[in-house]
């Protein structure tokens, strides 16, 4: 098992005959992906990389039953098309697109929430179940199947985490980038669900940084719930200054909100274990699993 | 993207919120000759940084005639103002914003801001306004009034009315403070803005409900589509190496130490520089050269962090995934050779084509040294660069 994406996912591309879509479609399908469909105002009809086009997501989705829609559009348009990918009943969107105004965003939940359709991102590396599907940026080939749920809010910093997990000989079961924006679709507590109810996961790593309270809050639940499954975690940006924006939209210290210290201290409250150097990150969650 | 008080009143005016009357200059003359065309008999010359606390830091001054506005000007303009924001280095006043004085009967806080964990826009209003609004909200929280907007932005009358009855407004002037709450929000929607903050509000002797003063931060990511807003910027307010990353489109912020860093990643690049603290030395920078860092991005991060002239060390970390690792090794054998680089350099990669970049970098006749591992990386730079430790 995995969670959201296994072998059954039908993926459709928003945006597959652009630079990026056409890219990055190429390296899904050779990781084993699923590809149907690709879709492109103007462009219905044609085919990109062996699959049909389609003008509409609802055609799409009529034609090759997709089941998940991954969005390379540019920023102006990716509310617009996450919308419409709910609208024809795709359950669950990835948005990997950088700088979508956030009030789009607020826009874009609010309508999704209404039809039930669930996003990961944007600005994020997207989702991969190791050895079954892949959508997204991240290179395949630092995976590893296993027992391991991971969920971070960054792309190259969940790269490394995998990468020493799997160099530790720990696979992983999903790892989700569910992206460095202020507003992003499911977060930490979304996925924490997922992984205890599946089977197949046996330890969560949650990888955070500054900037608003999701780390908190998945804290808090932690705690609360009493969670069944081992959880390390790992806060980036503990020497950031505050008032500046880290590169992420969403990683930035506001007045005293958003600190990295005040992440780790609700993290250890909670029971989780707080990984300090990354370099170690591998080697601690090896021997967190061993007792 | 922060703009500067004259600018927001300038807004709040197109969108119908009442300002006092008021002109920018950036001269005394022209300071003086405002002030003559504006109606007293008292007048406030502001100094016009993006930082708060301007009134504490001497940056702004009332006066009664032709000559204090001279004399205030004369003070102001060219001020290195230091406020509880700008640092200790202060920040250099520019322009100043000549403005009629107002009768004030009470003063008020109103704000639309982007509530992060609500995921909405806030309206955010209280009877205490001219003060740090902070502080009420810690000590009365009470006389703090909060209304979430809907997922689409909009905003009932009843929420205005109720957070207008909450700061003590009386029934005539309801209708007019709903239509000011109603354009302050058509404001943000319109053009994106994260935050905009009026404190104080005022009611002055005469009944009138005035925006004493104003901040506004925009979305840059909506900036494009708002052509108006993006010529409201003030690079001036910028240390001037970020200013020139965010040309090249680069993540820079500089931080002080002196290792300077480059990373491909935000996260990544945040979690260097805190492996680097851990070895117990001081970062100079945060550098995100992107996760599809190419040649070209290296060898611009690479200038960009050496025209910081505290950098005593530098540390390049990248994480191989779509980008090679061989790759990025070229840009740095290039970028450094063309550079005459002579500081200490480590160099830690992993991931894609990472054993090709070793050979590339043992063979490039660099003096560098490259690391296995993140902790490995940054001990080693730590060590190298010991002496500028105090």
């Amino acid at each position: 098992m995995s969670i959201l994406i296994d072998e059954n996912t039908r993926l459709l591309v928003q945006g597959i005959t652009g630079r990026e879509g056409m890219f990055h479609s190429k390296q899904m399908m050779e990781y084993g992906t699923n590809v149907v469909a690709g879709v492109t105002p103007g462009r219905g009809g044609q085919e990109a990389l062996g699959v049909p086009v389609f003008d509409t997501v609802a055609e799409a989705v009529e034609k090759t039953w997709a089941n998940a829609s991954v969005i390379f559009v540019p920023a102006a348009a990716s509310a617009d098309s996450a919308c419409e990918a709910a609208e024809a009943g795709i359950p669950l969107i990835v948005v990997i697109t950088e700088h979508i105004p956030v009030l789009d965003m607020i826009r874009c939940k609010s309508y999704l929430a209404g039809l039930g359709a669930m996003l990961i991102g944007p600005n994020c590396p997207g989702i991969i179940s190791p050895g079954k599907c892949k959508i997204g940026i991240q290179p395949g080939y630092i995976h590893k199947k296993g027992p391991i749920g991971l969920v971070s809010r960054s792309g190259t910093l969940t790269y490394e985490a995998v990468h020493q997990l799997s160099v530790n000989d720990i696979g992983q079961s999903t790892c989700i980038g569910m992206g460095g924006d202020p507003v992003p679709g499911l977060k930490y507590i979304d996925f924490l669900k997922l992984f205890r109810d599946d089977p197949e996961t046996e330890a969560v790593c949650l990888i955070g940084e500054i900037g608003g309270d999701n780390e908190e809050k998945a804290a808090a639940y932690i705690r609360e719930t009493r969670y069944p499954k081992p959880v390390f975690g790992f806060i980036a940006g503990l020497t950031a200054p505050p008032g500046k924006r880290m590169g992420h939209a969403g990683a930035i210290i506001s007045g005293s909100k958003g600190r990295g210290e005040d992440k780790v201290a609700a993290m250890r409250a909670a029971g989780i274990t707080v990984i300090d150097e990354l370099g170690r990150f591998g080697e601690v969650v090896a021997a967190g699993l061993k007792r | 993207m922060n703009i500067h008080e004259y600018q927001a009143k300038e807004l709040l005016r197109a969108y119908d919120v009442p300002v006092p009357e008021g002109k920018v200059a950036d001269t005394v003359e022209g300071a003086v000759a405002a002030a003559k065309e504006l109606p007293g008999p008292v007048w406030v010359v502001k100094a016009q940084i993006h930082a708060g606390g301007r009134g504490k830091g001497g940056g702004v001054k009332v006066c009664r005639d032709a000559q204090e506005v001279k004399t205030a000007a004369e003070a102001i303009l060219g001020m290195q103002l230091v406020t509880r924001q700008t640092g200790p280095a202060g920040q250099k006043v520019k322009k100043i914003r000549v403005e009629q004085g107002t009768d004030i009967e009470r003063e008020l806080y109103l704000a639309v801001v982007l509530d992060r964990g609500a995921e909405r826009l806030t309206v955010v209003a209280s009877p205490d306004g001219g003060v740090d609004i902070e502080d009420v909200a810690e000590k009365y929280p009470e006389r703090i009034f909060i209304r979430r907007l809907d997922g689409s932005h909009h905003i009932w009358p009843f929420q205005a009315r109720q957070l207008l009855f909450g700061c003590g407004l009386q029934q005539r002037q309801i209708g007019r403070g709903a239509a000011l709450i109603a354009n302050l929000v058509r404001l943000c929607v319109e053009k994106d803005a994260t935050q905009v903050e009026i404190n104080p509000l005022v009611v002055d002797r005469q009944g009138t409900i005035l925006a004493l003063d104003a901040k506004m931060n925009f979305d840059e990511s909506a900036l494009n589509r708002h052509p108006d807003i993006a010529a409201l910027d003030d690079p001036d307010e910028r240390d001037p190496l970020e200013r020139m990353a965010a040309e090249i489109g680069l993540n820079y912020v500089r931080l002080g130490g002196y290792v300077g860093t480059m990373v491909n990643g935000a996260g990544l690049a945040m979690a260097t520089m805190d492996a680097i603290k851990q070895a117990g030395a001081e970062p100079a920078n945060f550098l995100d050269a992107g996760g599809g860092a190419n040649v070209e991005m290296i060898r611009k991060g690479f200038e960009l962090m050496l025209s910081d002239p505290g950098v005593r060390g530098i540390l390049i970390n990248i994480f191989g995934g779509i980008v090679r690792c061989d790759m990025v090794a070229e840009g740095v054998i290039q970028a450094a050779k063309s550079l005459g680089l002579k500081l200490p350099l480590v160099i830690r990669m992993e991931g894609t084509n990472a054993e090709a970049a070793r050979k590339l970098l043992d063979a490039s006749g660099l003096n560098l040294f490259g690391a296995s591992s993140m902790a490995e990386a940054a001990r080693r730079i730590a060590e190298l660069t010991k002496e500028a430790r105090q």
